[in-house]
Protein backbone atom coordinates (compact mmCIF):
# COMPACT_ATOMS: atom_id res chain seq x y z
CA UNK A 1 0.00 0.00 0.00
CA UNK A 2 1.49 3.61 -1.04
CA UNK A 3 2.23 5.83 1.69
CA UNK A 4 -0.50 8.24 0.91
CA UNK A 5 -3.22 5.62 0.82
CA UNK A 6 -2.16 4.24 3.91
CA UNK A 7 -2.82 7.81 5.35
CA UNK A 8 -6.07 8.29 3.99
CA UNK A 9 -6.81 4.63 5.15
CA UNK A 10 -6.17 5.02 8.47
CA UNK A 11 -6.84 9.04 8.59
CA UNK A 12 -10.57 7.92 7.91
CA UNK A 13 -10.45 4.83 11.01
CA UNK A 14 -9.33 7.04 13.13
CA UNK A 15 -12.08 10.00 11.78
CA UNK A 16 -14.91 7.64 12.27
CA UNK A 17 -13.77 6.81 15.64
CA UNK A 18 -13.78 10.43 16.70
CA UNK A 19 -17.22 11.04 15.44
CA UNK A 20 -18.08 7.79 17.07
CA UNK A 21 -16.78 9.73 20.48
CA UNK A 22 -19.14 12.65 19.43
CA UNK A 23 -21.69 10.89 18.53
CA UNK A 24 -21.93 8.52 21.55
CA UNK A 25 -21.23 11.71 23.84
CA UNK A 26 -22.82 14.81 22.47
CA UNK A 27 -22.86 16.62 25.59
CA UNK A 28 -19.82 18.45 24.92
CA UNK A 29 -20.04 19.73 21.91
CA UNK A 30 -24.06 20.67 22.80
CA UNK A 31 -22.50 22.79 25.75
CA UNK A 32 -20.47 24.66 23.72
CA UNK A 33 -22.93 25.67 21.50
CA UNK A 34 -24.50 27.35 24.71
CA UNK A 35 -22.80 29.76 24.72
CA UNK A 36 -22.87 31.73 20.99
CA UNK A 37 -26.58 30.97 21.23
CA UNK A 38 -26.97 32.73 24.48
CA UNK A 39 -24.73 35.93 23.70
CA UNK A 40 -27.16 36.23 20.36
CA UNK A 41 -30.31 35.84 22.04
CA UNK A 42 -29.11 38.13 24.44
CA UNK A 43 -27.25 40.81 22.87
CA UNK A 44 -30.19 40.81 20.08
CA UNK A 45 -33.07 40.79 22.19
CA UNK A 46 -31.86 42.46 25.51
CA UNK A 47 -29.24 44.49 23.87
CA UNK A 48 -30.33 44.47 20.63
CA UNK A 49 -32.45 48.52 20.43
CA UNK A 50 -29.74 49.92 22.32
CA UNK A 51 -26.79 48.05 19.91
CA UNK A 52 -28.92 49.01 17.07
CA UNK A 53 -29.23 52.80 17.52
CA UNK A 54 -25.32 52.75 18.51
CA UNK A 55 -24.22 51.40 15.59
CA UNK A 56 -26.21 53.77 13.34
CA UNK A 57 -28.80 51.17 11.98
CA UNK A 58 -31.17 53.86 11.46
CA UNK A 59 -32.61 54.08 14.84
CA UNK A 60 -33.70 51.47 17.07
CA UNK A 61 -34.57 48.42 14.34
CA UNK A 62 -33.33 45.32 16.20
CA UNK A 63 -33.09 43.84 12.67
CA UNK A 64 -30.07 45.83 11.73
CA UNK A 65 -28.19 44.56 14.64
CA UNK A 66 -29.22 41.34 13.64
CA UNK A 67 -27.37 41.36 10.64
CA UNK A 68 -24.45 42.86 11.92
CA UNK A 69 -23.86 40.48 14.97
CA UNK A 70 -24.25 37.14 13.27
CA UNK A 71 -21.43 36.78 11.09
CA UNK A 72 -19.53 37.36 14.26
CA UNK A 73 -21.59 35.16 16.12
CA UNK A 74 -20.62 32.42 13.36
CA UNK A 75 -17.11 32.82 13.71
CA UNK A 76 -17.19 32.60 17.58
CA UNK A 77 -19.36 29.23 17.14
CA UNK A 78 -15.86 27.94 15.35
CA UNK A 79 -14.11 29.34 18.50
CA UNK A 80 -15.74 27.78 21.10
CA UNK A 81 -16.06 24.26 19.11
CA UNK A 82 -12.83 24.21 18.90
CA UNK A 83 -12.32 24.45 22.84
CA UNK A 84 -14.38 21.18 22.80
CA UNK A 85 -10.95 19.73 20.40
CA UNK A 86 -8.52 20.91 22.81
CA UNK A 87 -10.67 18.81 25.37
CA UNK A 88 -10.97 15.80 23.76
CA UNK A 89 -7.44 16.00 22.15
CA UNK A 90 -5.88 15.66 25.72
CA UNK A 91 -8.04 13.60 27.23
CA UNK A 92 -7.38 11.32 24.40
CA UNK A 93 -3.79 11.69 24.62
CA UNK A 94 -3.97 9.94 28.60
CA UNK A 95 -5.72 6.62 27.22
CA UNK A 96 -4.16 3.84 26.75
CA UNK A 97 -4.92 3.11 23.50
CA UNK A 98 -2.99 6.12 22.35
CA UNK A 99 -0.08 3.92 23.12
CA UNK A 100 -1.27 1.25 21.12
CA UNK A 101 -1.89 3.60 17.92
CA UNK A 102 1.99 4.01 18.29
CA UNK A 103 3.29 0.57 18.20
CA UNK A 104 0.63 -0.38 15.27
CA UNK A 105 2.61 -0.27 11.75
CA UNK A 106 -0.04 2.78 11.19
CA UNK A 107 0.16 5.96 9.39
CA UNK A 108 1.73 7.98 12.46
CA UNK A 109 -0.10 11.10 11.93
CA UNK A 110 -3.56 9.66 10.96
CA UNK A 111 -4.55 10.33 14.52
CA UNK A 112 -4.57 13.38 14.57
CA UNK A 113 -5.74 13.99 11.26
CA UNK A 114 -8.88 12.04 12.49
CA UNK A 115 -9.13 14.54 15.52
CA UNK A 116 -9.03 17.75 12.78
CA UNK A 117 -11.10 16.36 10.75
CA UNK A 118 -13.66 15.25 13.01
CA UNK A 119 -13.25 18.60 14.86
CA UNK A 120 -13.81 20.77 11.88
CA UNK A 121 -17.24 18.38 10.70
CA UNK A 122 -18.65 19.13 14.12
CA UNK A 123 -17.09 23.00 13.86
CA UNK A 124 -19.30 23.16 10.39
CA UNK A 125 -22.42 21.31 11.78
CA UNK A 126 -22.47 23.97 15.07
CA UNK A 127 -22.21 26.77 12.29
CA UNK A 128 -25.46 25.62 10.48
CA UNK A 129 -27.16 25.08 14.06
CA UNK A 130 -26.21 28.56 14.73
CA UNK A 131 -26.96 29.98 11.83
CA UNK A 132 -30.47 28.49 11.92
CA UNK A 133 -30.93 30.26 14.70
CA UNK A 134 -29.82 33.49 12.99
CA UNK A 135 -31.52 32.94 10.46
CA UNK A 136 -34.62 32.04 12.57
CA UNK A 137 -34.39 35.46 14.62
CA UNK A 138 -34.58 37.38 11.16
CA UNK A 139 -31.37 37.21 10.04
CA UNK A 140 -31.02 37.72 5.72
CA UNK A 141 -28.31 37.92 3.39
CA UNK A 142 -27.95 41.04 1.42
CA UNK A 143 -28.18 40.32 -2.43
CA UNK A 144 -25.33 37.44 -1.69
CA UNK A 145 -24.52 35.77 -5.05
CA UNK A 146 -24.05 31.97 -5.07
CA UNK A 147 -20.18 32.44 -5.71
CA UNK A 148 -20.57 34.56 -2.26
CA UNK A 149 -22.62 32.07 -0.35
CA UNK A 150 -19.40 29.77 -1.75
CA UNK A 151 -17.18 31.95 -0.42
CA UNK A 152 -18.40 32.50 3.06
CA UNK A 153 -18.57 28.48 3.50
CA UNK A 154 -15.52 28.14 2.42
CA UNK A 155 -13.82 30.81 4.93
CA UNK A 156 -16.10 28.98 7.70
CA UNK A 157 -14.20 25.71 6.35
CA UNK A 158 -10.47 27.49 6.70
CA UNK A 159 -10.86 29.50 9.70
CA UNK A 160 -12.34 26.11 11.55
CA UNK A 161 -9.36 23.95 10.29
CA UNK A 162 -6.75 27.11 11.13
CA UNK A 163 -8.52 26.90 14.97
CA UNK A 164 -8.05 23.31 15.20
CA UNK A 165 -5.00 22.71 14.21
CA UNK A 166 -3.98 25.10 17.06
CA UNK A 167 -6.55 23.89 19.52
CA UNK A 168 -5.10 20.34 18.72
CA UNK A 169 -1.43 21.50 19.94
CA UNK A 170 -3.57 23.01 23.08
CA UNK A 171 -4.72 19.32 23.38
CA UNK A 172 -1.36 18.23 23.24
CA UNK A 173 0.21 20.13 25.23
CA UNK A 174 -2.08 20.18 28.14
CA UNK A 175 -1.81 17.19 30.42
CA UNK A 176 -5.43 17.04 31.27
CA UNK A 177 -8.91 18.39 30.47
CA UNK A 178 -8.60 20.75 32.79
CA UNK A 179 -5.71 22.58 31.72
CA UNK A 180 -6.91 22.02 27.80
CA UNK A 181 -10.16 24.45 28.48
CA UNK A 182 -7.87 26.98 30.20
CA UNK A 183 -5.45 26.96 27.83
CA UNK A 184 -8.22 27.09 25.25
CA UNK A 185 -9.42 30.51 26.78
CA UNK A 186 -8.12 32.94 23.70
CA UNK A 187 -10.31 30.84 21.44
CA UNK A 188 -13.37 32.14 23.70
CA UNK A 189 -11.81 35.42 24.32
CA UNK A 190 -11.15 36.61 21.05
CA UNK A 191 -14.11 37.08 19.29
CA UNK A 192 -14.98 39.33 22.19
CA UNK A 193 -12.41 41.13 21.66
CA UNK A 194 -13.36 41.69 18.06
CA UNK A 195 -15.46 43.71 15.71
CA UNK A 196 -18.28 40.61 16.19
CA UNK A 197 -20.54 43.06 18.59
CA UNK A 198 -19.51 46.67 17.99
CA UNK A 199 -17.55 48.06 15.35
CA UNK A 200 -14.35 48.68 15.20
CA UNK A 201 -14.69 52.52 14.66
CA UNK A 202 -16.74 52.48 18.22
CA UNK A 203 -14.09 51.48 19.97
CA UNK A 204 -11.17 53.44 22.01
CA UNK A 205 -8.37 54.57 19.55
CA UNK A 206 -5.66 52.70 21.95
CA UNK A 207 -7.63 49.45 21.43
CA UNK A 208 -8.92 49.52 17.65
CA UNK A 209 -5.08 47.99 16.42
CA UNK A 210 -5.78 45.02 18.86
CA UNK A 211 -9.12 44.01 17.65
CA UNK A 212 -8.63 44.74 14.16
CA UNK A 213 -5.58 42.65 13.27
CA UNK A 214 -6.36 39.58 16.09
CA UNK A 215 -7.68 36.58 13.57
CA UNK A 216 -11.12 37.43 14.58
CA UNK A 217 -11.59 40.31 13.25
CA UNK A 218 -10.34 40.34 9.56
CA UNK A 219 -12.66 37.19 9.16
CA UNK A 220 -15.85 38.17 10.79
CA UNK A 221 -15.42 41.42 8.39
CA UNK A 222 -14.91 39.23 5.45
CA UNK A 223 -17.95 37.06 6.19
CA UNK A 224 -19.97 40.66 6.34
CA UNK A 225 -18.51 41.72 3.18
CA UNK A 226 -19.74 38.44 0.96
CA UNK A 227 -23.13 38.36 3.16
CA UNK A 228 -24.24 41.61 3.57
CA UNK A 229 -22.48 43.31 0.60
CA UNK A 230 -20.58 45.60 2.80
CA UNK A 231 -16.66 46.46 2.70
CA UNK A 232 -14.52 43.39 2.47
CA UNK A 233 -11.32 46.10 1.62
CA UNK A 234 -7.95 44.47 3.11
CA UNK A 235 -9.86 41.94 5.56
CA UNK A 236 -10.10 39.42 2.62
CA UNK A 237 -6.06 38.90 2.61
CA UNK A 238 -5.75 39.24 6.10
CA UNK A 239 -8.52 36.38 7.20
CA UNK A 240 -6.56 34.27 4.22
CA UNK A 241 -2.94 34.81 5.63
CA UNK A 242 -4.49 34.49 9.62
CA UNK A 243 -6.08 31.28 8.86
CA UNK A 244 -2.99 29.87 6.32
CA UNK A 245 -0.07 31.38 9.22
CA UNK A 246 -2.57 29.43 11.58
CA UNK A 247 -3.28 26.18 10.28
CA UNK A 248 1.14 25.61 9.64
CA UNK A 249 1.78 27.10 12.46
CA UNK A 250 -0.84 24.47 14.31
CA UNK A 251 -0.03 21.83 12.12
CA UNK A 252 3.77 21.65 12.67
CA UNK A 253 3.31 22.58 16.41
CA UNK A 254 0.97 19.55 16.61
CA UNK A 255 3.33 17.02 15.03
CA UNK A 256 6.39 18.18 16.82
CA UNK A 257 4.34 17.62 20.13
CA UNK A 258 3.23 14.09 18.60
CA UNK A 259 6.45 12.93 17.76
CA UNK A 260 7.86 14.17 20.79
CA UNK A 261 8.63 10.99 23.04
CA UNK A 262 5.94 10.05 25.34
CA UNK A 263 7.16 9.82 28.70
CA UNK B 1 18.30 -15.60 9.51
CA UNK B 2 18.66 -16.42 13.72
CA UNK B 3 15.72 -17.82 15.15
CA UNK B 4 15.76 -15.35 17.79
CA UNK B 5 12.25 -13.51 17.76
CA UNK B 6 14.29 -10.80 20.26
CA UNK B 7 17.76 -10.09 20.75
CA UNK B 8 18.99 -6.66 22.47
CA UNK B 9 22.40 -5.91 23.08
CA UNK B 10 23.73 -3.36 26.00
CA UNK B 11 20.13 -1.92 25.90
CA UNK B 12 20.64 1.85 27.51
CA UNK B 13 18.32 4.39 29.06
CA UNK B 14 18.11 7.21 31.21
CA UNK B 15 16.13 10.30 31.95
CA UNK B 16 18.31 13.42 32.59
CA UNK B 17 20.94 11.78 35.32
CA UNK B 18 18.62 8.85 36.47
CA UNK B 19 19.86 5.45 34.52
CA UNK B 20 16.78 3.44 34.24
CA UNK B 21 18.56 0.65 31.88
CA UNK B 22 22.14 -0.01 32.37
CA UNK B 23 23.13 -1.71 29.54
CA UNK B 24 21.70 -5.35 29.28
CA UNK B 25 21.79 -8.14 26.98
CA UNK B 26 18.72 -9.99 25.70
CA UNK B 27 17.93 -13.11 23.75
CA UNK B 28 14.44 -14.34 23.26
CA UNK B 29 14.71 -17.60 21.25
CA UNK B 30 10.92 -18.02 18.82
CA UNK B 31 8.17 -19.44 20.06
CA UNK B 32 8.83 -19.71 24.22
CA UNK B 33 7.79 -17.13 26.84
CA UNK B 34 10.55 -15.33 28.17
CA UNK B 35 9.82 -13.17 31.23
CA UNK B 36 11.29 -9.92 32.49
CA UNK B 37 10.71 -10.44 36.34
CA UNK B 38 11.54 -7.41 38.69
CA UNK B 39 10.20 -5.12 41.31
CA UNK B 40 8.41 -1.67 40.88
CA UNK B 41 10.53 0.63 39.50
CA UNK B 42 13.48 -1.85 37.92
CA UNK B 43 12.97 -0.82 34.22
CA UNK B 44 10.90 -3.28 33.01
CA UNK B 45 8.10 -1.04 31.48
CA UNK B 46 11.18 0.87 29.81
CA UNK B 47 12.39 -2.74 28.29
CA UNK B 48 8.81 -2.99 26.41
CA UNK B 49 8.60 0.60 25.59
CA UNK B 50 12.07 -0.16 23.61
CA UNK B 51 11.65 -2.74 22.24
CA UNK B 52 7.81 -2.26 20.90
CA UNK B 53 9.25 0.99 19.19
CA UNK B 54 7.38 3.43 21.79
CA UNK B 55 10.24 5.16 22.83
CA UNK B 56 13.81 5.18 21.44
CA UNK B 57 16.85 3.27 23.21
CA UNK B 58 19.78 5.40 25.00
CA UNK B 59 22.43 6.69 23.56
CA UNK B 60 25.47 3.80 23.48
CA UNK B 61 22.98 0.93 23.01
CA UNK B 62 23.75 -1.83 20.60
CA UNK B 63 21.58 -3.18 18.07
CA UNK B 64 18.32 -4.36 18.47
CA UNK B 65 16.35 -6.46 16.58
CA UNK B 66 12.83 -7.90 16.51
CA UNK B 67 10.91 -10.68 14.18
CA UNK B 68 13.80 -10.48 12.02
CA UNK B 69 14.02 -6.47 11.73
CA UNK B 70 16.14 -3.69 12.58
CA UNK B 71 14.39 -1.83 15.02
CA UNK B 72 16.38 1.44 14.43
CA UNK B 73 16.42 1.00 10.53
CA UNK B 74 12.98 -0.27 10.05
CA UNK B 75 10.55 0.32 13.57
CA UNK B 76 7.67 0.28 11.08
CA UNK B 77 7.96 -3.85 10.15
CA UNK B 78 8.78 -4.48 13.71
CA UNK B 79 4.98 -2.83 14.54
CA UNK B 80 3.74 -4.83 11.94
CA UNK B 81 5.44 -7.99 13.38
CA UNK B 82 4.07 -7.14 16.84
CA UNK B 83 1.23 -6.93 19.37
CA UNK B 84 1.51 -4.62 22.51
CA UNK B 85 -0.47 -5.17 26.09
CA UNK B 86 0.36 -2.37 28.22
CA UNK B 87 -0.15 -2.15 31.69
CA UNK B 88 -2.44 0.03 31.60
CA UNK B 89 -5.57 -0.74 29.41
CA UNK B 90 -5.25 0.37 25.73
CA UNK B 91 -8.67 0.17 25.11
CA UNK B 92 -10.85 2.94 23.67
CA UNK B 93 -13.22 2.98 27.28
CA UNK B 94 -16.03 5.57 24.95
CA UNK B 95 -16.75 2.63 22.54
CA UNK B 96 -18.25 -0.50 22.73
CA UNK B 97 -15.89 -3.91 22.77
CA UNK B 98 -16.93 -5.00 19.70
CA UNK B 99 -16.15 -1.06 18.27
CA UNK B 100 -12.68 -1.32 19.72
CA UNK B 101 -12.23 -4.88 17.85
CA UNK B 102 -13.43 -3.22 14.52
CA UNK B 103 -11.29 -0.63 14.56
CA UNK B 104 -8.16 -2.73 15.34
CA UNK B 105 -9.94 -4.93 12.29
CA UNK B 106 -9.85 -1.56 10.23
CA UNK B 107 -6.34 -0.35 11.23
CA UNK B 108 -4.86 -3.66 10.57
CA UNK B 109 -6.68 -3.40 6.90
CA UNK B 110 -8.51 -6.59 6.95
CA UNK B 111 -11.34 -6.45 4.45
CA UNK B 112 -14.98 -5.67 6.14
CA UNK B 113 -16.23 -9.34 6.04
CA UNK B 114 -12.88 -10.62 7.75
CA UNK B 115 -12.65 -8.26 10.32
CA UNK B 116 -16.02 -8.49 11.30
CA UNK B 117 -15.36 -12.68 11.58
CA UNK B 118 -12.23 -12.27 13.30
CA UNK B 119 -13.51 -9.48 15.74
CA UNK B 120 -16.37 -11.79 16.64
CA UNK B 121 -14.01 -14.89 16.57
CA UNK B 122 -11.41 -13.20 18.93
CA UNK B 123 -14.86 -11.65 21.15
CA UNK B 124 -15.96 -15.38 21.58
CA UNK B 125 -12.84 -16.91 22.08
CA UNK B 126 -12.25 -14.11 25.14
CA UNK B 127 -15.84 -14.62 26.61
CA UNK B 128 -16.75 -11.08 25.30
CA UNK B 129 -19.75 -12.04 22.87
CA UNK B 130 -22.25 -10.71 25.84
CA UNK B 131 -20.48 -7.31 26.57
CA UNK B 132 -19.41 -6.88 23.04
CA UNK B 133 -22.03 -4.17 22.61
CA UNK B 134 -21.25 -2.24 26.03
CA UNK B 135 -19.25 0.48 26.21
CA UNK B 136 -15.68 -0.74 27.97
CA UNK B 137 -15.52 1.69 30.19
CA UNK B 138 -18.18 -0.21 32.58
CA UNK B 139 -15.94 -3.50 31.89
CA UNK B 140 -14.32 -5.27 34.60
CA UNK B 141 -10.43 -4.99 35.39
CA UNK B 142 -10.04 -8.68 34.11
CA UNK B 143 -12.64 -8.42 30.98
CA UNK B 144 -10.57 -5.44 30.22
CA UNK B 145 -7.29 -7.40 30.42
CA UNK B 146 -9.23 -9.57 28.03
CA UNK B 147 -10.53 -7.01 25.36
CA UNK B 148 -7.25 -5.91 25.27
CA UNK B 149 -5.63 -8.61 24.69
CA UNK B 150 -8.25 -9.71 21.96
CA UNK B 151 -7.29 -6.20 20.25
CA UNK B 152 -3.88 -7.34 20.26
CA UNK B 153 -4.34 -10.51 18.57
CA UNK B 154 -6.02 -9.03 15.59
CA UNK B 155 -3.26 -8.78 13.31
CA UNK B 156 -1.81 -11.99 14.23
CA UNK B 157 1.38 -11.23 15.29
CA UNK B 158 4.07 -13.63 15.84
CA UNK B 159 5.65 -11.72 18.97
CA UNK B 160 3.38 -10.10 21.89
CA UNK B 161 4.77 -8.38 24.63
CA UNK B 162 2.48 -8.51 27.79
CA UNK B 163 3.64 -6.17 30.42
CA UNK B 164 2.57 -6.82 33.55
CA UNK B 165 -0.79 -8.74 32.38
CA UNK B 166 -2.08 -9.50 35.64
CA UNK B 167 -0.95 -6.80 37.79
CA UNK B 168 -4.49 -5.89 39.54
CA UNK B 169 -6.37 -9.01 38.88
CA UNK B 170 -8.51 -11.10 40.86
CA UNK B 171 -6.82 -15.02 41.20
CA UNK B 172 -9.48 -16.19 39.13
CA UNK B 173 -9.05 -13.15 36.00
CA UNK B 174 -5.23 -14.15 36.34
CA UNK B 175 -5.48 -18.27 36.09
CA UNK B 176 -7.89 -17.45 32.88
CA UNK B 177 -4.91 -15.24 31.90
CA UNK B 178 -2.55 -17.84 32.45
CA UNK B 179 -4.43 -20.00 30.27
CA UNK B 180 -5.06 -17.28 27.77
CA UNK B 181 -1.09 -16.68 27.36
CA UNK B 182 -0.15 -20.74 27.20
CA UNK B 183 -2.55 -20.99 24.69
CA UNK B 184 -0.89 -18.55 22.53
CA UNK B 185 2.32 -19.82 23.10
CA UNK B 186 0.98 -23.83 21.54
CA UNK B 187 -0.03 -21.48 18.61
CA UNK B 188 3.79 -20.57 18.31
CA UNK B 189 3.47 -17.27 19.75
CA UNK B 190 6.74 -15.31 21.33
CA UNK B 191 5.23 -13.93 24.24
CA UNK B 192 7.64 -10.87 26.12
CA UNK B 193 6.27 -11.09 29.22
CA UNK B 194 7.37 -8.61 32.46
CA UNK B 195 5.75 -9.74 35.64
CA UNK B 196 6.76 -8.58 39.46
CA UNK B 197 5.04 -11.96 40.92
CA UNK B 198 7.53 -14.86 41.01
CA UNK B 199 4.77 -17.73 40.91
CA UNK B 200 3.86 -16.49 37.64
CA UNK B 201 7.13 -16.54 36.13
CA UNK B 202 7.57 -19.82 37.73
CA UNK B 203 4.28 -21.15 35.69
CA UNK B 204 4.80 -19.61 32.43
CA UNK B 205 8.16 -18.83 31.70
CA UNK B 206 10.66 -21.01 29.60
CA UNK B 207 13.11 -18.22 30.58
CA UNK B 208 13.68 -15.88 33.28
CA UNK B 209 15.84 -12.98 33.58
CA UNK B 210 15.69 -10.75 36.89
CA UNK B 211 15.99 -7.36 36.36
CA UNK B 212 17.49 -5.03 38.98
CA UNK B 213 18.35 -1.72 39.41
CA UNK B 214 18.85 -1.11 35.35
CA UNK B 215 20.64 -4.44 35.38
CA UNK B 216 20.10 -8.33 34.90
CA UNK B 217 20.76 -9.59 38.17
CA UNK B 218 20.51 -13.37 36.91
CA UNK B 219 18.91 -15.30 33.91
CA UNK B 220 18.34 -19.04 33.43
CA UNK B 221 15.79 -21.36 33.78
CA UNK B 222 13.22 -21.31 36.80
CA UNK B 223 15.08 -24.26 37.82
CA UNK B 224 18.89 -23.03 36.75
CA UNK B 225 17.73 -20.12 38.74
CA UNK B 226 16.46 -21.75 41.59
CA UNK B 227 19.94 -24.04 42.10
CA UNK B 228 21.70 -20.24 42.34
CA UNK B 229 20.58 -20.03 46.22
CA UNK B 230 20.63 -22.42 49.05
CA UNK B 231 17.13 -22.14 50.80
CA UNK B 232 16.24 -25.86 50.92
CA UNK B 233 15.38 -27.58 54.10
CA UNK B 234 12.81 -30.07 55.70
CA UNK B 235 10.07 -29.41 57.76
CA UNK B 236 8.64 -31.55 60.82
CA UNK B 237 5.67 -30.59 62.25
CA UNK B 238 4.55 -32.19 65.63
CA UNK B 239 1.10 -32.49 67.81
CA UNK B 240 2.73 -33.98 70.52
CA UNK B 241 4.80 -30.79 72.55
CA UNK B 242 6.89 -33.20 74.54
CA UNK B 243 8.20 -35.15 71.19
CA UNK B 244 8.39 -31.51 69.85
CA UNK B 245 10.47 -30.37 72.57
CA UNK B 246 12.89 -33.47 72.60
CA UNK B 247 13.24 -33.20 68.57
CA UNK B 248 13.65 -29.97 68.88
CA UNK B 249 17.21 -30.30 71.81
CA UNK B 250 18.54 -33.29 69.77
CA UNK B 251 18.71 -31.92 66.33
CA UNK B 252 20.36 -29.08 67.43
CA UNK B 253 20.55 -25.95 64.72
CA UNK B 254 17.22 -25.73 63.68
CA UNK B 255 14.23 -23.33 62.82
CA UNK B 256 11.69 -23.46 65.02
CA UNK B 257 7.84 -22.33 65.67
CA UNK B 258 6.99 -23.28 68.89
CA UNK B 259 3.06 -21.95 67.97
CA UNK B 260 2.90 -24.68 65.23
CA UNK B 261 5.02 -27.60 66.64
CA UNK B 262 7.23 -27.11 63.71
CA UNK B 263 10.99 -27.51 63.03
CA UNK B 264 12.78 -26.28 59.90
CA UNK B 265 15.97 -28.29 59.32
CA UNK B 266 18.14 -26.68 56.76
CA UNK B 267 18.50 -29.51 53.87
CA UNK B 268 19.22 -30.09 49.81
CA UNK B 269 16.43 -32.43 50.44
CA UNK B 270 18.51 -35.53 49.07
CA UNK B 271 18.07 -39.16 49.99
CA UNK B 272 20.93 -39.57 51.43
CA UNK B 273 20.24 -36.36 53.98
CA UNK B 274 16.12 -37.29 54.43
CA UNK B 275 17.99 -40.57 55.33
CA UNK B 276 19.96 -38.84 57.97
CA UNK B 277 17.44 -37.10 59.29
CA UNK B 278 14.83 -39.62 60.05
CA UNK B 279 17.52 -42.13 61.26
CA UNK B 280 17.84 -39.50 63.77
CA UNK B 281 14.64 -39.16 64.53
CA UNK B 282 13.96 -42.91 64.92
CA UNK B 283 17.15 -43.62 67.31
CA UNK B 284 15.43 -40.52 69.69
CA UNK B 285 12.20 -42.80 69.40
CA UNK B 286 10.10 -39.76 68.09
CA UNK B 287 7.62 -39.20 65.48
CA UNK B 288 6.48 -36.36 63.61
CA UNK B 289 3.21 -35.91 62.20
CA UNK B 290 4.22 -34.75 58.92
CA UNK B 291 7.37 -34.18 56.96
CA UNK B 292 7.79 -31.84 53.97
CA UNK B 293 10.55 -31.16 51.80
CA UNK B 294 11.03 -27.19 51.01
CA UNK B 295 13.01 -26.70 47.73
CA UNK B 296 14.37 -22.97 46.99
CA UNK B 297 11.88 -21.57 45.28
CA UNK B 298 11.58 -18.16 43.17
CA UNK B 299 11.07 -16.27 45.97
CA UNK B 300 14.78 -17.14 48.03
CA UNK B 301 16.03 -16.60 44.67
CA UNK B 302 14.39 -13.39 44.11
CA UNK B 303 15.23 -11.56 47.42
CA UNK B 304 18.88 -13.16 47.04
CA UNK B 305 19.46 -10.94 44.12
CA UNK B 306 17.87 -8.11 44.51
CA UNK B 307 19.26 -7.43 47.84
CA UNK B 308 16.36 -7.97 50.15
CA UNK B 309 17.04 -9.94 52.85
CA UNK B 310 14.88 -13.33 53.19
CA UNK B 311 13.01 -13.42 56.09
CA UNK B 312 11.68 -17.19 56.28
CA UNK B 313 7.86 -18.17 56.33
CA UNK B 314 6.95 -14.31 54.99
CA UNK B 315 8.63 -14.29 51.45
CA UNK B 316 5.86 -15.72 50.01
CA UNK B 317 3.22 -13.50 51.46
CA UNK B 318 4.83 -10.54 50.13
CA UNK B 319 4.81 -12.41 46.74
CA UNK B 320 1.37 -12.48 46.72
Amino acid sequence: MSTLSLAVRDSSTMLRRNLLHARRYPSLTLNLLLTPVMLLLLFVYVFGDTMSAGIGGGGADRSAYVAYIVPGILLMTIGSTTVGTAVSVSNDMTEGIIARFRTMAIHRGSVIVGHVVGSVIQSVASVVVVGAVGLAIGFRSTDATVLEWVAAFGLLVLFATALTWIAVGMGLVSPNAEAASNNALPLILLPLLSSAFVPLDAMPGWFRPIAEYQPFTPAIETLRGLLLGTGIGHHGWLALAWCLGLAVLGHRWSAARFDAEPK
Amino acid sequence: MTDAAITAHDLRKSYGDTTVLDGIDLTVPRGTIFSLLGPNGAGKTTVVKILSTLIQPGPGSGPIRVGGHDLAADPQAVRAAIGVTGQFSAVDGLITGEENMLLMADLHHLPKREGRRVAAGLLERFDLTEAARKPASTYSGGMKRRLDIAMTLVGDPRIIFLDEPTTGLDPRSRHSMWQIIRALVADGVTVFLTTQYLEEADELADRIAVLNDGTIAAEGTAEELKRLVPGGHVRLRFTDPAAYRRASAALGEVHRDDDALALQIPSGGSQRELHALLGRLDALGVEADELTVHTPDLDDVFFALTGDAVIPGQAKETAR
